[in-house]
């Protein structure tokens, strides 16, 4: 099939669907109709950020016990350095004061504890790997198979994404996914003619897809990018960064693509990460700057859009020597979304204490990713079981509710 | 396709010191297609001059000759005069690492604000300055050393025992990693290579080792030394076996202070130095260990010595070597005949690297392999560059290093420690491909600032891309398919030729 005509087509089915949906969308109840068109981004934090002290356990005497240089006050108005309360016993990091925070409040943001995997190589790459086939552990893997390539194929009007200089993992063997390296778009220099040129040359190799696919995503986003900028800009002071990205993902999600994928590196903290303020304090304001910005560019769709923050494993429990964590096992997601019924702290819990630490060293998993993105999958979706089954081969989903 | 004739006249715009001109056809015999191959493979990319040594060598002469290089490098005077003119080549790590510190003490006692902010600011672009030279001078080595071979394995060994240089100030020691733990053992045995990097700077930076002490473990380079850097995740180790090797690398870490560390009397014969490495007795920890089933008694320096032997004489090393370099130089997926056959030499050869490689470069597999390979971005710049110059030494490595870091594969530039992925899915996406044909652009259209030398008011040499040369013509041509000489024809300028050549599949691999 030609690609082109296939793009055509599903731009052009895209609009008239998001046409029939209009009155629900303006209702901002999407999901009252699973099944219908919606956006999904997933956030990778790849290097295992250290989850418990971004979504802080702050009823527990132990993560004060255990982390006597990086805890992070127990919430207090007075002070501005400590933590932000969620509910009685969790509080957010006070870096994401002005951009987290106040989507939590707004029920529009729901963290996940006790969240991840049942890898337990404890290696990033491993575990991302494993995270993003989502094809379980023991099996042999299909490094062209990833679970959002397979997500592509298991629902309808899919215009998958990755806002990333290389296509990774998780689109692999979904057919021509386009990836583009989103702080770096610029006019082409390669023109038409060329352009055509180098698409016959192509024909009939194994990259004729991508290439076809390549140059007209390239034009629809240098478009969509300019045009935006020279009618948003006006001086204002560009932001840079995660922050840049996010808010061009925002721009491409409004009507161009609907599933997307990006990732944010520098979570790997063995050394000095800091508390309230430092190192990990930076990283994560800047996250929560993306998000926050992401949610205002795309607008009214920010009603229909799921984002969903994940992790390859969270890090020990308690400090390391070095003032830092080391690989551990249990993460905390996030799931943000416009229309969500979130300003929750859902899923499986247990108490913090050493007694329900994984190996004595790390949160266990209570929440498995898979089961989280399927009971997911299926209220957006509307994937009954067996559609489900095409990209989570064997694992129940978990409805949290959120939807 | 133009004929010769008039493809010679489309460049006679061009200034006539831009051409290299190809020596006479019937000196030598015209290279076969598997020549080209095995050329292009084993090298940065096949041109000219590369081409005229395998031929009058003849294949297994060269091929040998590329395995077992002289110690002394002998790059082209025009080549070597710059990498010599660039200060970090003849400086060590322990000196840049004292000098920098230096500087940063001073910014540490400066009370006056503009003053403070001035000299961090000349500490950080001083750091990056020294960075580039190293990337630089590893350029200019990639491309003119007459030991294709020897770089291309230094490139994979970097990215094996990779290191980040923006992480700390890692961007003083890349050059000398590179050129003392890395090119030094390129094709020499793996245990001097794993011992070289572990006790780099470098890596001790990187890694964190610097900071694992009794009492204050971090194990984080224990865990990547067996994941990444040898027997590979999933070969067998457990947590366990992490955290005892965590515990046998305590103590191996850095001194910049010229006088030892004062210790007991007891524990002064185990110090260990040499340059910024120290092995400090009193940050061991010297309880037993119990590491892969076997016991390490508690001696200090001797322990990592032990347990570098134990990996390397793992057969879980031996395959997870073999598969790497036959991903890096083969297919994405590798015959396990073939790798099985490489990881049976690393046992019997103790890891001596050029017996690994001349095992695959003599194995059916390579041969049906040869040419196939798709290019990651740094063998796609480089084969570029070095057949569109060949033998005439570029003046500024400064475009190179820009195309890689779009291409999202720059020198020094990857973050984590699992290095660049070697897979071909990695780098033939559709934004890839996009960022390719632009960078094809760049390096067909002009000389794009490859000859203007460094700095403001650098002075530009004239110089023109000759990518229709005689390798082109005696050996490239034949392989292109119709529809990519169909392409080819409709250029309407060598210009617009040499983009379309540098864009066509045949190129890409």
């Amino acid at each position: 099939m030609c690609l082109n005509h296939r793009l055509s087509l599903n731009r052009r089915g895209m609009i008239a669907g998001l046409a029939a949906l209009a009155p629900m969308t303006a209702a901002g109840h999407l999901w009252a109709a699973p099944g219908a068109v919606t956006r999904l981004l997933v956030v990778f934090l790849r290097g295992a950020y250290d989850a418990a002290n971004i979504v802080i356990p702050v009823r527990s005497d132990f993560y004060y016990a255990s982390r006597p240089t990086l805890a992070i006050a127990k919430p207090d108005p007075a002070v501005a350095t400590s933590a932000l309360s969620l509910d009685a016993d969790w509080a957010l990091h006070p870096a994401l004061r002005e951009t987290i925070f106040p989507l939590f409040r707004k029920g529009q943001a729901a963290f996940v504890p006790f969240a991840g995997t049942d890898d337990l190589t404890r290696s990033h790459f491993e575990t991302q790997d494993t995270i993003e086939l989502g094809q379980g552990v023991k099996a042999p893997r299909n490094y062209r198979s990833g679970f959002m390539a397979r997500l592509v194929k298991a629902i309808t009007h899919a215009r998958p994404i990755a806002f990333t200089d290389q296509l990774p993992l998780t689109f692999q063997g979904g057919g021509a996914v386009p990836n583009i390296s989103i702080n770096n778009v610029g006019k082409p220099a390669i023109d038409t003619r060329q352009a055509s040129l180098i698409t016959a040359m192509y024909q009939g190799t194994p990259h004729a897809a991508a290439v076809q696919e390549g140059f007209q995503v390239r034009d629809d986003v240098y478009h969509a990018i300019t045009e935006h900028m020279l009618e948003a800009n006006r001086g204002a002071v560009s932001p840079k960064g995660f922050e840049l990205s996010a808010r061009r993902i925002g721009q491409l999600m409004k009507d161009q693509f609907n599933l997307g994928f990006v990732d944010v590196g520098g979570w790997d903290t063995h050394v000095n990460q800091g508390a309230a303020t430092g190192y990990l304090a930076d990283r994560i304001a800047e996250l929560g700057r993306g998000l926050a910005g992401f949610a205002e560019e795309i607008g009214p769709q920010w009603n229909d859009t799921i984002m969903v923050v994940i992790s390859e494993f969270g890090r020990t429990f308690r400090e390391n020597g070095n003032r830092g964590t080391d690989h551990g096992h249990g993460s905390v997601y996030w799931v943000l979304g416009g229309g969500i019924k979130g300003g929750r702290i859902v899923g499986e819990q247990v108490a913090v204490d050493q007694a329900h630490l994984f190996q004595n060293r790390d949160y266990p998993v209570l929440n498995d990713y898979r089961a989280l993105f399927g009971g997911l999958f299926q209220r957006m979706y509307g994937m009954d079981q067996a559609a489900l089954r095409q990209v989570f081969a064997s694992v129940q989903p978990k409805n949290l509710g959120l939807l | 396709m133009l004929p010769r004739r008039q493809v010679i006249a489309l460049f006679a715009c061009v200034p006539a010191t831009a051409f290299v001109v190809p020596g006479p056809a019937d000196a030598v015999p015209l290279p076969t297609p598997q020549d080209l191959a095995m050329v292009d493979t084993v090298t940065w990319g096949a041109n000219q001059s590369t081409m005229t040594a395998f031929l009058s060598l003849g294949r297994e002469k060269w091929l040998q000759a590329q395995l077992h290089p002289p110690a002394e490098e002998s790059l082209p005077q025009a080549a070597q005069q710059q990498i010599d003119a660039l200060p970090v080549t003849r400086t060590s790590a322990l000196a840049l690492a004292t000098a920098f510190s230096a500087l940063g003490r001073v910014a540490g006692v400066l009370t006056n604000a503009d003053e403070k902010a001035a000299t961090l600011k000349l500490n950080q672009e001083g750091m990056s300055d020294i960075a580039r030279q190293a990337a630089a001078a590893d350029i200019l080595h990639a491309l003119y050393s007459p030991d294709q071979l020897r770089e291309r394995m230094t490139w994979f060994w970097f990215n094996h025992f990779n290191v980040h240089q923006y992480k700390a100030n890692i961007r003083l020691f890349v050059g000398d990693y590179e050129r003392n733990a890395i090119r030094k053992h390129a094709l020499g045995h793996f245990r001097d290579l794993l011992m070289a990097t572990l006790r780099h700077l470098a890596m001790l930076q990187y890694l964190d080792n610097a900071d694992n002490a009794v009492g204050h473990i971090n194990e984080n380079y224990a865990r990547e030394i067996m994941e990444l850097h040898t027997m590979g995740v999933g070969s067998g180790y457990t947590q366990a076996d992490v955290q005892e090797l965590a515990r046998i690398l305590t103590g191996a870490g850095i001194d910049l202070n010229p006088e030892d560390p004062k210790l007991k009397p007891e524990l002064q014969p185990l110090l260990v130095r040499d340059g910024a490495f120290e092995f400090n007795p009193a940050r061991h920890d010297f309880g037993d260990k119990v590491f892969l089933g076997k016991t390490i008694r508690g001696r200090g320096f001797a322990e990592i010595e032990q347990a570098l032997d134990i990996l390397c004489s793992n057969p879980a090393t031996a395959q997870h070597i073999s598969r790497e370099i036959a991903i890096y130089f083969v297919s994405d997926d590798p015959p396990k005949a073939l790798t099985d056959r490489m990881a049976q030499t690393f046992m019997r050869t103790h890891g001596d690297i050029a017996s690994i490689l001349d095992t695959l470069f003599h194995s059916p597999e390579f041969a049906a392999a040869e040419g196939t390979r798709f290019k990651d971005p740094v063998r796609y710049v480089l084969s570029a560059v070095r057949l569109a110059y060949d033998d005439k030494v570029i003046l500024n490595t400064g475009p190179i290093l820009n195309w890689l870091n779009r291409l999202a594969e720059g020198l020094y530039n990857h973050q984590t420690p699992d290095g660049y992925a070697m897979v071909s899915s990695a780098w033939d996406s559709s934004g890839q491909m996009m960022t390719r044909f632009e960078i094809a652009r760049q390096i067909g259209s002009n000389s794009s600032g490859l000859f203007k030398l460094p700095g403001p008011n650098g002075v530009e040499e004239p110089a023109f891309p000759l990518l229709q040369n005689g390798l082109y013509f005696d050996a490239m041509q034949s392989t292109l398919s119709a529809t990519t000489r169909a392409a080819l024809d409709k250029a309407t300028s060598p210009q617009d030729w040499n983009t379309l050549f540098l864009s066509s599949p045949e190129f890409m691999q």
